[in-house]
């Protein structure tokens, strides 16, 4: 073909080589976007956020959300800074995010961003606070509870537990976070009294364990555990009983005559 | 142009001469369309910027436009959403919610009509900084120092629709100087800077308009779309005299190829912006911008149809 019609392969080879120039610049840049996109795994978001990679993805960078909070919460992240490029981020130490009933952020995404299943500002999860007991006034024995006066969803996300203490008959009143409430707002950041906040918001994959389920709280089970693991009823061929159900992790524990 | 034998020498001299005499008011006139897409540009900046940190609304409690070119939103009513940003989303495996959509609808269908890369020449900030590289080059003796394809550009489009789908995120987006500036003066600049810095640099002393006529995916998108613009320059053919001026101060000469603006009596490759600068500077008055439906193709035998290119 190449004699025949020069001007054909003449196409080809440009095109040959627009397509290598393409590929050499996709892999720079496709690098580029891979770092980008990685940036700063601390990045908090505002309330509906998808996940984090739905979020990228889907978050077209316009900053309505960051218009419409009435508390500049929310800032658009700048080129080359360490949030990810163009997007919403809140930093509670500065300015939390005060939990507006109507969620104005959320209703001015156009793209779904925030995502619109989010009806109860109070179902948000931002993040989580996480308190550092070593510099938390109130596990030193100081009477402070600031976070626990503060927060909106007090005696659900934090509650104070006391515990007596030795060399007085005061008690200490310890602040503890749960999980299934925290909406991750950070207005207990705000408020921490310390030079550095003992209570931070975090994002739930940086801070949350997960035991697995090979571990069995017996005390939570409404039946004897063992009881799921009785043999199964004899075969009709008669052959050796089977063991019924299994829980992952119980059957080295039980099986090898231990 | 030698195969143009109508057109006198001393015709496109005199042309020429007839440009280099303008002063005073005729000299202002040949900076209006400049002079308007500043305006047009800034404007559409300053109401972003004006909604944003002076809340400036339109009635009460209704916001001017918000948001940025990204997506925005006018009046508290008519969404717009930049498609190629929703196209690479799309590719990137996530279909918007509908305010979206409709939005890049509405963009889309507006480009259409007046023209796609009107967003270049009358919307974009980067084409501030690059029109002042191509200003300053034409003053400059500076020498290309590598040529590129100017459908290069339309390899960097396909490039970042196919590392959207790789990535998981709109591609270009994420590395866009256009967006870097807009956001960054709406919301604040970080090193964005550095981008337009870089593109500056590179339209000066690298290649003339480098970066807007050869690589700018955004630009290729909107070429595509400008294939079926309604307003465009009109080209008379009967008093052009060839001078050649026009194709001097185009940021995309090629699309001001005279043999074939002959044939069809109006500029038709998407890649004109209707930035108005050869409106604007045509001693002659050949070319003026109309409406598409108003320009009927001259009488020309169609050569186009026989010869292959
Ligand atoms: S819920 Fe209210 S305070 Fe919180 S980020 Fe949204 S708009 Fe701002
Ligand atoms: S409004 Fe939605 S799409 Fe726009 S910046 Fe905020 S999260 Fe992103
Ligand atoms: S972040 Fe702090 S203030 Fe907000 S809900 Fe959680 S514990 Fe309460
Ligand atoms: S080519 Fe790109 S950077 Fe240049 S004006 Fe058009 S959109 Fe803006």
């Amino acid at each position: 073909m190449s004699v025949k019609n020069p001007a054909r392969r003449d196409f080809l080879v440009k095109a040959a080589q627009g397509t290598a120039v393409a590929a050499c610049g996709g892999l720079l840049w496709d690098y580029l976007l891979r770092q980008e996109v990685r940036a700063h795994p601390y990045a908090l978001r505002p309330p509906g956020a998808l996940a984090e990679g739905d979020f990228h993805a889907a978050c077209i960078k316009c900053g309505q959300c960051v218009n419409a909070c009435p508390y500049d919460t929310l800032k658009l992240a700048g080129a080359g800074g360490d949030m990810p490029i163009g997007t919403p981020y809140f930093t509670p130490r500065e300015i939390p995010c005060y939990l507006c009933p109507d969620i104005p952020c959320m209703k001015a995404c156009p793209t779904g961003a925030l995502s619109p299943e989010l009806e109860d500002i109070n179902a948000s999860r931002m993040g989580l606070a996480v308190i550092d007991l070593e510099n938390c006034l109130s596990w030193k024995g100081l009477r402070c509870e600031i976070c626990h006066r503060e927060c909106p969803l007090k005696g659900r996300a934090i509650v104070l537990e006391a515990h007596p203490r030795g060399i007085s008959k005061h008690a200490m009143f310890f602040p503890i976070v749960h999980s299934d409430a925290c909406t991750g707002c950070g207005i207990c950041e705000k408020a921490c009294p310390t030079t550095e906040a003992a209570i931070r918001i975090l994002p739930h994959k940086l801070v949350q364990g997960k035991i697995g389920d090979h571990y069995r709280l017996g005390w939570t089970e409404k039946s004897e555990i063992t009881q799921d693991f009785k043999p199964g009823a004899a075969t009709e061929s008669g052959a050796p009983l089977k063991p019924g159900k299994k829980a992952p992790g119980v059957d080295y524990l039980n099986e090898g005559g231990l | 142009m030698s195969e143009l034998p109508q057109h006198s020498r001393s015709a496109a001299e005199a042309s020429i001469a007839k440009l280099h005499a303008r002063t005073g008011m005729s000299r202002l006139l040949g900076w209006r369309h400049l002079v308007l897409r500043r305006l047009s540009q800034f404007g559409i900046l300053l109401l972003f910027f004006g909604t944003a940190h002076w809340g400036w609304q339109a009635t009460k409690g209704v916001p001017l436009l918000t948001g940025n070119l990204s997506s925005s939103e006018f009046l508290g009513l008519i969404p717009m959403a930049d498609p190629f940003a929703v196209l690479q989303i799309f590719f990137a495996g996530h279909i918007l919610k509908t305010e979206s959509l409709i939005g890049a609808a509405l963009v889309l269908g507006f480009y259409a009509l007046v023209g796609g890369r009107v967003f270049c020449a009358w919307v974009c900030p980067v084409n501030a900084v690059t029109d002042l590289a191509g200003w300053m080059r034409q003053r400059l003796p500076i020498p290309t120092l590598f040529p590129l394809n100017r459908n290069m550009r339309y390899f960097v489009l396909a490039t970042a629709l196919i590392l959207s789908v790789v990535s998981g995120v709109a591609a270009f987006e994420w590395v866009s100087p256009i967006g870097m500036t807009h956001r960054g003066i709406i919301f604040g600049m970080g090193m964005g800077f550095l981008a337009l810095i870089a593109i500056f640099l590179f339209d000066l002393l690298i290649l003339k308009n480098g970066w807007c006529g050869h690589l700018c995916p955004m630009g290729a998108f909107w070429s595509m779309v400008g294939k079926t613009a309604q307003i465009r320059v009109r080209f008379d053919k009967d008093t052009c005299t060839h001078c050649g001026e026009c194709a001097r101060v185009c940021p995309e000469p090629q699309v001001l190829n005279l043999k074939k603006l002959e044939q069809t009596g109006c500029v038709i490759p998407g890649e004109c912006s209707n930035c108005g600068r050869c409106t604007d500077l045509c001693p002659e008055d050949s070319l003026r911008f109309a409406l598409r439906p108003l320009i009927h193709r001259p009488a020309v035998p169609k050569v186009r149809a026989t010869s292959p290119e």
